[in-house]
């Protein structure tokens, strides 16, 4: 008998629920999410307001559903940056070899060392910080992860038969390695852009908990997070409901890349 | 020992690229020094005589030699907002940031590598399938937010620590330990996770090998098979990923730092970057790295103890 791809199955609809959630949050939230109303400071569960209200008496749904939006944006435009840069990297030295492979690998061997969060830190204290900063230097700070990878699968593709095929038939470089080797790199590809995409949404969630990320008064789930601290004795829903997101985001993401990982491998 | 040579050269290599690289960030890109020194005062004469004597009209390669120098000698520069040496304002919270590495680190791996030994020992049976949905849901949970919720549990309602109510080690060692023990929980816990699943992985793997079923053909019972011979190779890439996470668990405590408001490295770190004091910053982004290049350096040393096949 077959066994059910459990992980495949409750992580695709973790995320399907998330993303419909953010999609909607786009362009419907039912309070505004910056509207202060004194009268509705901490205001508890009801079904006016199903997680509650903050210390300024916002909406915290309506804030949650903004904060995954910019969190999921942040997340979105990291793994760009860093996939896009990572396969033009990787494939130009993976497909070349030589002398620029040897340095810039040399140079991406340490930058990998180096933790993300970290990276991103350094580039933060350069560019300065804000949304559209850390957007950058995570971006930048993810490169080497997906460089390497490319690299080592246009390593093992390059002299496949059908590259040679490809050759006599008189297809340049840039062909041979965009249109012929790169989508047989995809299935490697994938999975590893879901886990960078689940480390972005830590990373960010951390870096706007740290004050260095989206900036007040925009929601973001981890600024959220360090705004409610203060009241985590009286009002634990208020650090709850972030934290639960971030949770059920990236959650679902990890347990879909290991449902497709086992069913491209069918182990 | 032609190893240990290779990878000592490759290290020190490695070192004077990532520290070149800091400097060059700082010291080029950040703008001069010597006007942020004068702020408002700066005029043209003043500005020029500062930079002369700040030494910055040097080329840029024997300032870097000039630095570097010095900060072998301890001496890290000094920092634009409080006038101070950096070494200073570090030294004595770096034993903090240090202690609650080593805490966090000691404790992922005294429970990681017997979970993962038995969840391989005992594969799909009841306990190895809880651990399993118990890893995948810790590894979704961001250490900052276990972190609250450790001060909320443990803090607030159990009453086990004061929640902000950080202890010296100057004053109390017991106290201190104590209160870096949350922390610490905290930021091994998704370490953990990983670890595990990646030993029961490696060691499920092995399982398979040739030499496992010479083993037993030998008459060896599960046990001795599982230390003696599978144990050995499934450790390497778990020693990869031990290597890499206490680097990662360093860059952990620096958020986590601002959870327990922990005055360690993480929090001059973090108000060094919003001021711009950038002595500070490059003293502690180079002493990272440090750290980070020397245990990759130890990571490759046992490497070789594990299997001296590899050059």
């Amino acid at each position: 008998m077959k066994q059910k791809n459990y992980n495949f199955i409750i992580g695709g609809s973790i995320t399907c629920f998330m993303v419909l959630l953010i999609l909607v949050g786009f362009f419907y939230t039912p309070y505004d999410p910056e509207k202060m109303d004194s009268s509705l400071k901490f205001a508890d569960v009801s079904l006016k307001h199903i997680m509650g209200c903050d210390n300024f008496g916002r909406d915290m749904f309506s804030r949650i559903l903004k904060g995954c939006g910019t969190t999921l944006f942040v997340a979105t435009g990291t793994v760009l940056i860093g996939a896009l840069m990572g396969i033009l990297i990787g494939a130009f030295t993976g497909y070349y070899g030589g002398l620029l492979d040897e340095v810039l690998m040399r140079v991406i061997d340490a930058l990998f060392a180096f933790p993300s969060i970290l990276l991103a830190l350094v580039f933060i204290a350069v560019l300065g910080s804000g949304k559209n900063n850390v957007i950058l230097a995570l971006g930048i700070a993810f490169i080497p992860s997906f460089a390497r990878i490319v690299r080592s699968e246009f390593i093992r593709c390059k002299n496949m038969d059908y590259v040679m095929l490809a050759k006599i038939s008189g297809a340049s470089d840039l062909r041979i390695m965009f249109v012929h080797i790169l989508p047989n790199t995809m299935t490697v590809l994938l999975s590893s852009i879901m886990i960078g995409f689940n480390n972005a949404v830590l990373a960010e969630a951390g870096m706007s908990y740290l004050g260095i990320g989206a900036q007040p008064p925009e929601p973001s789930l981890g600024l959220m997070l360090s705004e409610s601290q203060t009241y985590l004795f009286s009002e634990p829903g208020m650090v709850l409901f972030p934290g639960l997101m971030i949770i059920l985001l990236v959650l679902g993401f990890a347990l879909l890349a290991e449902g497709l990982k086992t069913r491209n491998t069918g182990k | 020992m032609k190893y240990v040579v290779k990878k000592l050269s490759a290290m020190l290599l490695v070192i004077i690229i990532v520290s070149f690289l800091a400097f060059l960030a700082f010291s080029v890109i950040s703008g001069d020094p010597a006007l942020s020194k004068l702020g408002t005062q700066a005029t043209p004469e003043r500005l020029e005589a500062l930079r002369e004597e700040m030494g910055l009209n040097r080329p840029l390669l024997v300032r870097y030699g000039d630095w570097a120098t010095h900060f072998l000698q301890g001496d890290m520069g000094e920092s634009y907002d409080y006038n101070m040496p950096v070494k200073e304002m570090i030294g004595d919270k770096l034993p903090i940031t240090i202690s609650l590495t080593l805490m966090s680190f000691v404790i992922m791996t005294v429970l990681a590598i017997p979970l993962g030994i038995y969840t391989a020992k005992h594969e799909n049976g009841l306990i190895d399938r809880i651990i399993y949905i118990l890893n995948q849901v810790i590894m979704a949970i961001p250490p900052f937010f276990s972190g609250i919720l450790i001060t909320w549990i443990f803090g607030l309602v159990l009453k086990l620590f004061t929640p902000g109510g950080f202890v010296s080690y100057k004053e109390d060692v017991g106290g201190f330990f104590w209160y870096l023990l949350f922390p610490a929980i905290a930021i091994a816990l998704p370490k953990c996770a990983m670890t595990v699943k990646l030993l029961r992985a490696a060691i499920l793997d092995e399982v398979k090998a040739g030499y496992v079923r010479t083993a037993y053909s030998k008459g060896n019972n599960t046990n001795k098979v599982l230390y003696y011979h599978v144990l050995k190779n499934a450790m390497i890439p778990v020693v990869t990923f031990l290597g890499m996470a206490l680097a990662d668990i360093l860059a952990g405590s620096i958020v986590i730092e601002q959870v327990f408001n922990i005055p360690g490295i993480g929090r001059i770190l973090l108000t060094s970057i919003s001021n711009r004091d950038y002595p500070v910053v490059q003293a502690i982004i180079v002493l990272i790295a440090v750290w980070v290049i020397v245990i990759n350096f130890v990571v490759d040393m046992i490497y070789k103890v594990i299997d001296p096949r590899i050059d």
